[in-house]
């Protein structure tokens, strides 16, 4: 028991020491903290968005979505290439999108080989090692050719709309000006975002709900507004429904796309808010091109499938820019601007789930827990120190260390405390003193046998060490897999149970050992009050 | 100092005299809470049963009444309504609508326009929808959570001891998890998220308990071979038993605290772990201890480890007194 080894000491030292430097930033204001010099730790302990305030929002894109709009992308390129195919347009018949897959019958026999091999050419490897192809082109009944999409090249086209997915949603937070968003992909198919501190969560959830997909079709202004309003629309046109009521009847020809705008800012048109755009150089162009051709006719600006406004083209728009005008508030112009200049999100993303704890709350949470936890060490420091005395001293003192190295550690892994966290670091308290607890009942129980002072705490330290060990294992299963299968606050509890198991039994067990050691040394006491 | 005991030195109360009312007392126990479930259910929150909850502040206390009638004039629906940690606050809760998921968000807003609308001084402090996707993953991994914490401890412990502790550990916990049910379908306490942590904490907690009393019934088995089984484990129990008052003591200070001053969002969680305290103590002594007699555990038990047994540790002893 005596021979502690001086680099053990130095050990035992050195750990709670970087415990504590890592601690340490959190006694300082976050200013006080980033002007710390380069090299020195200045990490804050991470506080959960129950804790601060903020929202939390799982966003589901649906695959089925994907794979149609895949489609159709496809079928419109199937089309050009039967009348841009080498060797001249491939007569067919009958193309169609059935079941997942587009299909067409060749109707010159002597084309069959050719349709199959342009077919071919539009199919792309997946990756750059794997032999697979985006899509299988197959004939069937000897003169229809069918062309399905490889699961193996949706699940190529999902993992890149979800990655630009999240790219636009990052570009749409940060328009908001919040400080440290975070927004991860999880899984196949969602993201989470989350959002420190956010007063409004409305203005976050309507940024993030929509596709912000911009078309400028132009209006059929031959249609029967009769038809229309029983949605029927002539061949070629389609009926859109419009922000502001009713319907309107648009050609289904994409004129110019938003896809290739650069810029958006809210503005004002005598006196009302309007929003501003500015194309690229190509799709300036286009949109010259398109708004010469058809002067005096209505165009129909189009936002994810609903119309907002459908003025008339008084003369050819040349500078590339323009300006959407409509029923628009400051707000809502504001946030149309912010969705153009973010980008068309390459999937419809849907919230289903949704946490948002307002800043007081979370403020409250915090005094309470800290409370709760405040209250809990000093209640349990004055239950040890009466029950076990000098050695119940040192187990507070370990105790302290503990909570110590747990928030260092913490800070310095950048792990997030939470609510739920705080409940796990009182039980941490539980588990540290309940390791004590079993350490001085077995020395008790050794002196009550006759055994000599140095010899009866050699005893207990040893036999209660194993029990202790086992005992950890059993709460650290319990903590992993809270962790792995846990979502939300179970997995914040579960971080600040595993770290505190870890950290409790190093400051229970061997801190406390060192100070008896060195107190055993020091006075070689004959008898014991434990 | 005179130093605090609370359990005398030397106890020798006869706890496997009790092991059959014990153990019948306890399955009579796990069908009562099973049953609970079964007929009364868990009061689900919008963690596992989806829909919506919004916990509102006003400036003086609110009146439900009132407020009910306002949430059903935003046309979504009844929610039900209760005051949450003080009369000033009310969490409202609302089943998830029919439709898609975006439903859901259009009622959030519709209920806190309306709500706003009625009440100036209105402060939504915390929203939460989730659609019946994302409960159904929550209550699917809740409970594989538990499910497998059970098993992978019951798993350790067959390792580190012999399989009747394993058994007499799973039951423990099956008892104790079961009974924690019960009480929150007897309470109707809102069952979410932090309370499968609960779960798995006592879980954790009981299997403290069951292994400082194994590992001392492993001890004296080896000790005392000539010892009949019941003498061992009474002996054990009675051993540790100074151990499991002080901590079960000291928990319950610890988790006191967090049940009168955690605030209102962790008082289902402290308040699960308080309980899980007495239900995991008792398990330990009157469920873990008594299933190993069942099952046949004696000396013999521990034959394999024979070499390592009584005499090794002895000499372990003499060379850690020869030290001093």
């Amino acid at each position: 028991m005596l021979d502690f080894p001086s680099w053990k000491i130095w050990a035992v030292a050195l750990t709670i020491s970087v415990g504590t430097i890592l601690a340490l930033p959190n006694l300082l204001t976050e200013q006080q903290a980033a002007g710390l010099p380069a090299g020195v730790p200045s990490q804050h302990l991470n506080l959960g968005l129950d804790l601060r305030g903020g929202s939390h929002i799982l966003l589901e894109a649906d695959r089925a979505d994907i794979a149609r709009s895949r489609l159709e992308t496809l079928e419109d390129i199937v089309r050009t290439e039967l009348r841009q195919a080498d060797g001249g347009v491939i007569p067919h018949l009958d193309l169609s999108v059935r079941e997942g897959s587009i299909s067409f019958t060749v109707r010159n026999p002597a084309d069959v080989d050719r349709a199959i091999e342009s077919m071919r050419g539009l199919s792309r490897p997946i990756g750059q090692l794997s032999a697979q192809r985006d899509i299988d082109v197959n004939l069937m009944d000897g003169n229809r050719v069918v062309i399905r999409p490889t699961t193996a090249g949706l699940n190529a086209e999902v993992d890149a709309a979800m990655t630009q997915a999240v790219e636009v949603i990052r570009r749409r937070i940060d328009e908001l000006g919040t400080r440290e968003p975070s927004i991860v992909r999880q899984g196949e198919t969602r993201i989470v975002v989350q959002v420190p501190g956010l007063q409004d969560p409305e203005a976050l959830k309507a940024l993030l709900g929509k596709t912000a997909k911009l078309e400028f079709k132009l209006v059929d202004t031959t249609a029967d507004p009769a038809m229309a309003a029983q949605g029927r629309a002539p061949p070629g046109s389609q009926v859109l429904p419009h922000v502001d009521g009713g319907v309107i009847v648009v050609k289904r020809r994409v004129l110019v796309s938003g896809d290739q705008l650069i810029d958006s800012q809210p503005s004002f048109q005598d006196g009302l808010p309007v929003v501003s755009f500015r194309f690229d150089s190509v799709g300036g162009r286009r949109f010259a091109k398109a708004t010469q051709e058809n002067v005096g006719l209505p165009f129909a600006i189009i936002l994810d499938g609903q119309v907002i406004s459908a003025p008339r083209i008084n003369e050819p728009i040349l500078g590339g820019s323009g300006i959407i005008s409509g029923n628009f508030t400051t707000e809502s112009a504001n946030e149309l601007a912010i969705l153009l200049r973010s980008g068309k999100l390459p999937v419809a993303l849907t919230v289903i789930e949704e946490r948002t704890v307002g800043p007081d709350l979370g403020a409250d949470s915090i005094r309470a827990g800290a409370i709760a936890s405040i209250a809990a060490i000093v209640l349990v420091a004055a239950f040890m120190v009466v029950t076990y005395g000098r050695f119940g001293l040192y187990s507070v003192i370990a105790l302290f260390l503990n909570g110590i190295i747990i928030v260092g550690v913490m800070s310095g892994l950048g792990a997030t405390l939470t609510l739920p966290g705080i409940a796990g670091f009182v039980l941490t308290i539980g588990a540290a003193v309940d390791a004590n607890v079993l350490i001085n009942e077995r020395i008790r129980e050794e002196l009550r046998k006759g055994r000599n002072v140095i010899s009866s705490i050699e005893t207990g330290y040893k036999e209660a060490s194993r029990t202790i060990f086992d005992a950890n294992v059993t709460n650290t299963i319990a903590a992993v897999i809270m962790f792995w299968f846990g979502s939300g606050p179970i997995k914040g509890f579960a971080i600040v149970l595993i770290i505190g198991i870890v950290t409790s039994v190093f400051t229970a067990v061997t801190v406390t050992r060192l100070m008896v050691a060195l107190w055993l040394r020091r006075k070689r006491p004959q008898a014991l009050t434990l | 100092m005179r130093l605090l005991k609370l359990i005398p030195d030397n106890t020798n109360f006869k706890f496997l005299k009790w092991r059959n009312i014990a153990l019948w007392g306890s399955i009579a126990m796990i069908v009562a809470s099973i049953a609970l479930v079964a007929i009364r259910g868990l009061n689900f929150g919008v963690d596992f049963a989806g829909g919506l909850m919004i916990e509102v502040r006003f400036d003086q206390p609110a009146q439900l009444d009132d407020l009910r009638r306002t949430v059903s004039a935003a046309g979504a629906g009844e929610g039900s309504l209760q005051t949450f940690g003080d009369p000033n606050t009310v969490s409202i809760r609302m089943p998830l609508p029919e439709g898609d998921d975006a439903a859901v968000q259009k009622i959030v807003q519709t209920v806190q326009d309306t709500i706003r609308a009625e009440h100036a001084d209105a402060q939504f402090r915390r929203v939460e929808t989730v659609s019946g996707k994302v409960s159904a993953e929550l209550i699917r991994d809740g409970a594989l959570a538990i499910f497998f914490a059970m098993i992978g401890i019951s798993i350790y412990i067959w390792f580190r001891f012999e399989w009747q502790f394993g058994v007499g550990a799973l039951f423990a916990l099956i008892h104790d998890v079961a009974l924690t049910l019960g009480f929150f379908a007897l309470t109707q306490l809102e069952f979410n998220l932090n309370i499968v942590a609960a779960i798995l904490t006592i879980v954790g907690y009981s299997l403290n308990d069951t292994v400082v009393v194994y590992d001392r019934i492993r001890e004296n088995l080896r000790k005392y071979r000539k010892m009949g089984i019941e003498e061992v484990l009474d002996l054990s129990v009675n051993e540790t038993l100074s151990r499991t008052i002080v901590t079960s003591v000291a928990m319950v200070l610890a988790l006191g605290t967090l049940v009168l001053f955690g605030g209102s969002v962790l008082f289902g969680f402290s308040i699960a772990m308080l309980l899980g305290i007495f239900i995991g103590t008792y398990s330990s002594i009157f469920i873990g201890a008594p299933i190993l007699m069942w099952m046949g555990v004696g000396p013999h038990s521990f034959l394999p480890a024979d070499a390592s047994g009584p005499d090794a540790r002895t000499k372990a002893q003499n060379e850690a007194q020869g030290q001093v």
